[in-house]
């Protein structure tokens, strides 16, 4: 190859490839499954200001992430269901942030088959409900809170036998809207969609059933120099931001309940 | 070392494996028997369907089965009005799903062994007046026995290592579809590490022994 065609043609272009990801950044996104929809409006208005960052997105249960996480996975920013996870991830050093409450989950009783609006925890004894579907208690927060109101509110033992698992919350509201499962607890977020609001109907769980589900973000040991993990924090702190979570149901958390 | 839900995911997904096996030989023998001999224009077609497994991510089958499954489905009008209810998170559920996706391995041998007979030795019986079935099985059964084991070997061990299907489809239902993969999944997800290895190392020195005696017994076999 000659010298000339070297210095004039592919120098610039070996330039622009290599300088290009420095100067747009880049962010990886754990996010839990009920977010799913208000993390897709959220990063959309978030890539309207930074249009020449990169912003992915990827949704699963918190337990799987808290796992994988500390297992060395890429991850920028952690979402959770439940703050317990960054705080563990906080505790074991992986953390380049306090564990920071971001808005306050709801659990529903939601059906695609049935108008479940009128329906309460109660009704789940009846025959005609032979599937609940709930997401995996021992990985999935929004699974624990499930299980904690059957056994509050006294039905416990009578629906135990009849409950499938979701992996998270996101396959448990598959399983109610293939009906598969006449009838699930799932999360507000996801019920509010016009997806799945579409479809039967839904009842707020009372919130004196189970503990306060708070949702906590944290960044991670692996973007401690990535100063749009930074930026998209703070963004999470925004009225525009925080209009989006309000919108999908989640609650702002009461002053006192935030670590 | 073990738990009694260790045990029971594992105890589940041998009378998995083994009722898929069983009712996979058949289903599966006919139809590698017409694959094997058809000169039909359909053998294509129906080859195509067979391997289509092969090829598919499990997701595709688990997908389609939930829908098809579910109260809207064909199979699920079809299950409602037979009485016995939705085929999703529930044992008979995981025999169907595991079956289509099995099946390739256990058709695939017998049927390359049935086509290694050739024609010679079932036109000597003819010859010899024995009928169609008695050649079948008077013939070309023994002559084609290498194949049975190493389809009922190959569909066994796949059907022990599913996940994607069982997992899309199963609900994870202690008993009745939580097997060893799903539970092995549910304990690295919970942290437990330990319940994890267990079952894990149980897993791969059971099935490199099985391999091993198939490998031992076959001396002239060298791959699948």
């Amino acid at each position: 190859m000659s010298c000339r065609l070297f210095k004039f043609l592919l120098l610039p272009i070996i330039l622009a490839l290599t300088t290009l990801p420095a100067s747009a950044g880049s962010i990886t996104i754990a996010a839990a499954a009920d977010l799913k929809f208000a993390m897709d409006n959220i990063t959309a208005t978030f890539r309207k200001a930074h249009p020449d960052d990169s912003v992915k997105v990827i949704y699963g249960s918190s337990g799987k992430f808290y796992t994988q996480i500390r297992q060395g996975a890429p991850f920028d920013l952690f979402f959770s269901a439940d703050i317990g996870y960054p705080k563990k991830l906080a505790r074991a050093g992986l953390t380049a942030s306090t564990p920071r409450a971001y808005a306050l989950g709801r659990i529903v009783l939601w059906s695609a088959e049935v108008d479940a609006s009128k329906l309460s925890l109660e009704d789940l004894v009846k025959p005609s409900f032979d599937r609940i579907a709930v997401a995996n208690p021992q990985h999935a927060p929004y699974g624990e809170r499930a299980v904690e109101a059957l056994k509050s509110s006294g039905v416990w033992n009578q629906v135990k036998g009849k409950l499938v698992y979701g992996e998270n919350i996101g396959q448990t509201a598959q399983f109610v809207r293939t009906g598969n499962a006449r009838i699930g607890i799932i999360a507000l977020s996801l019920a509010l969609n016009p997806a799945f609001a579409s479809r039967g109907g839904y009842a707020t769980i009372p919130t004196r059933l189970y503990k306060p589900l708070i949702q906590g973000f944290v960044i991670t040991r692996h973007a401690a120099d990535n100063p749009l993990a930074k930026t998209f924090a703070k963004f999470i702190d925004s009225a525009s931001a925080q209009a989006i979570f309000k919108h999908y149901g989640f609650a702002r958390i009461p002053a006192g309940t935030a670590p | 070392m073990l738990s009694a839900a260790d045990l029971g995911a594992l105890w589940l997904t041998l009378k998995l494996a083994t009722t898929v096996t069983l009712l996979l030989f058949m289903l599966g023998t006919p139809v590698a028997w017409w694959l094997a001999r058809s000169r039909s224009r359909w053998r294509h077609p129906v080859s195509a369907l067979v391997a289509l497994p092969l090829v598919l991510p499990p997701t595709v089958l688990g997908f389609y089965l939930l829908v098809a499954f579910g109260p809207h489905g064909p199979i699920g009008v079809l299950t409602q009005s037979l009485g016995i209810g939705l085929l999703s998170f529930t044992f008979p559920g995981l025999v169907i799903a595991s079956m289509l996706y099995s099946m390739p391995f256990v058709i695939q041998p017998l049927r390359n062994a049935f086509e290694a007979i050739g024609e010679r030795p079932l036109e000597v019986a003819a010859t010899l007046r024995a009928g169609p079935l008695d050649r079948f099985f008077s013939v070309a059964l023994p002559l084609s026995r290498r194949g049975f084991v190493t389809a009922g070997v190959l569909g066994f061990a796949h059907t022990v290592g599913e996940f994607g299907v069982v997992l899309m489809i199963g609900g994870n239902i202690p008993q009745s579809t939580r097997v060893v993969s799903v539970q092995i999944f549910d304990h690295v997800e919970a942290l437990q590490y330990g319940q994890a290895h267990a079952l894990a190392g149980g897993l791969m020195v059971f099935s490199f022994l099985v391999l091993l005696a198939v490998y031992g017994s076959q001396p002239r076999l060298r791959s699948f």
